[in-house]
């Protein structure tokens, strides 16, 4: 039987219609990500018409609404830096070898409990995780450490840490999971043991996109907000100490726009010139680990 | 048969295969195979798809252990060791270790040419770095890549041919010093041009080491192997020299097979 293609025309505006619509759908990304920064950068700039450039690199004291204010930025970039650390050293190891786990030595039906309990670690309101580091884990540390405050960057990270377990297990075990069994098979039958065909060739071939997970990771844990801001003390602090309480960038926003501030103050531009800081650093993360992704692509 | 110097008809024998069954599940997928494999032969295994050559094949490396519900009866005894490397009690890795498999697909790791090759070797352990470069470059002439990629070592192994990353294969299975290699179809996913480079290949390799290798492709079976089996629902209907089996089958159904009647 012979079929007749429908109308051309007709079938010509239909891809015309559906190809704008994807375009559409793809440029609003684009022009929401560009809008969010034009109004950050926009908004941030009157703040270096009081303050220059020298004060806000030079000083180590962050403290534009006191009498006597510091505008130094540094004791807000060590605080995020400090807790994201931390975070990073529970989250990248532990969410790895659960990856490995579940990914190469977990029963099918092992997984299938483990996996959604593991990402329901990530549907918990970060509140609850903030109370949590601050009523518990804190507590929990001073027994063993009673030098430590009550407000500090160490069990803000760890929690913090927790809480972005699943973001690394869960795409770096996808990622693992995507190796073809023809490499496994192929280590195996050369006589390699399954850590070694796992850590040595499974884990490097999905290397790009565990890189992804890591990528996120260190975004999720830069931008966290609600754990540092009960956990960690609001007190911005120039140090790299993480038994001390201090401040993130996240934080010194949200304490700063709980306030009544005039719409002009200083105050109110610091809102922005913070935002602006942690996004470019968001951002310095992200193209870094773009390149490490780039470097370590690898087809199969 | 039982013949303690494994010695049969004055030839030197490496592997054994007696009376062996395999089960996937409940399926039984081979029945009552015997078969005797001399050292430094060639053995193609034909037959239709599905009638169990692969899986006969895979038993010799142990590979159905890697997923669960599979089971191995019988024996298959290697030679000198008088291992039964089907036996539960005989550690997969160590029949790994002695009989190495290469794929249907060419799978290099995504990982340096050299690394490829010298994988097997540091798997085992082995350190000196000395000993490595030369075991690669020893597997990687025996393949007849060595002129081909020297200059490209580092490079990754992704990069190279198809026909190139199956030679590949076959050297990082070579490097380690085998005493059987088995192959699974292993020129179905190349090109007319590899696949003859591939089929020279096993002929040279042949001289240092068992062969075993499952065909779909009769004029293959024929250029590189000594000895057919021809194999149909799981059982091996016919095995022997394979001038014979291509000239003068003695049972109907190969006949059938080998002139095309099914298949």
């Amino acid at each position: 039987m012979l079929l007749r293609p429908k109308s051309r025309t007709i079938r010509n505006l239909k891809e015309f219609l559906i190809e704008k619509i994807l375009f559409t759908t793809a440029f609003l990304a684009v022009v929401i990500t560009v809008g969010i920064a034009l109004t950050l950068f926009t908004e941030a700039l009157p703040f270096f018409k009081s303050v220059t450039l020298k004060q806000f690199f030079g000083d180590k004291q962050w403290s534009p609404l006191f009498s006597d204010p510091h505008y130094g930025i540094w004791p807000l970039v060590t605080g995020t830096i400090v807790t994201t650390v931390i975070a990073l050293c529970i989250a990248v190891p532990i969410g790895t070898i659960m990856a490995i786990f579940l990914s190469e030595y977990a029963h099918p039906k092992v997984r299938e409990v483990i996996k959604p309990l593991l990402e329901l670690l990530a549907a918990i309101p970060t509140v609850v995780y903030g109370y949590f580091a601050l009523l518990f884990v804190t507590p929990l540390m001073q027994k063993f450490y009673p030098e430590l405050s009550g407000f500090n960057m160490l069990g803000a990270g760890v929690v913090m840490g927790v809480m972005i377990i699943p973001y690394v297990s869960s795409l770096s075990e996808d990622a693992m999971r995507a190796v073809p069994m023809a490499l496994r098979e192929g280590s195996l039958a050369i006589g390699a043991t399954k850590l070694q065909t796992s850590t040595q060739v499974v884990f490097p071939s999905a290397f790009s996109g565990i890189t992804s997970a890591y990528i996120l990771a260190i975004s999720r844990a830069i931008g966290e907000t609600m754990v540092v801001t009960i956990a960690a003390g609001m007190q911005p602090d120039f140090t790299l100490n993480p038994i001390r309480p201090a401040e993130t960038m996240t934080a010194y926003i949200v304490q700063v726009s709980m306030g009544d501030l005039p719409h002009d103050s200083i105050g109110y531009k610091s809102i922005f010139v913070v935002g602006a800081c942690l996004f470019l650093m968001t951002l310095f993360f992200n193209i870094l680990g773009q390149l490490a992704r780039k470097k370590f692509w690898k087809a199969y | 048969m039982e013949n303690e110097n494994a010695i049969v008809n004055n030839k030197e024998l490496r592997l054994e295969v007696k009376n062996f069954n395999f089960y996937y599940g409940q399926v039984h997928a081979l029945k009552n195979i015997d078969l005797l494999i001399e050292r430094n032969k060639a053995v193609a295994l034909i037959g239709p798809s599905g009638c169990g050559k692969s899986t006969l094949l895979r038993s010799m490396n142990r590979m159905h252990d890697l997923y669960p519900g599979n089971r191995y009866e019988g024996e298959m005894i290697l030679y000198p060791e008088k291992l039964n490397i089907v036996s539960p009690k005989v550690d997969p890795l160590e029949v790994r270790m002695k009989i190495s498999m290469v794929f249907q697909k060419p799978n290099p790791f995504p990982k340096t040419i050299f690394e490829n090759v010298a994988y097997g070797l540091k798997i085992r352990g082995i350190k000196d770095k000395d000993l490595i470069a030369q075991k690669v470059q020893k597997s990687l002439e025996n393949v007849g890549l060595w002129n081909e990629v020297k200059n490209r070592l580092n490079q990754s192994a992704l990069g190279l041919s198809g026909g190139q990353q199956q030679r590949l294969c076959i050297a990082r299975a070579l490097a380690t010093d085998p005493e059987i290699i088995v192959f699974d179809e292993p020129t179905s996913a190349l090109d007319p041009i590899a696949t003859a480079k591939i089929e020279e290949l096993v002929n040279v390799l042949k001289k240092e080491v068992t062969i075993v290798i499952v065909t779909h492709n009769m004029q293959q079976a024929a250029r590189v192997s000594d000895y057919t089996a021809f194999m149909y629902m799981g059982e091996l209907i016919e095995f022997g020299e394979t001038k014979n089996i291509f000239t003068r089958p003695s049972k109907k159904l190969t006949e059938e097979y080998i002139t095309g009647h099914f298949g």
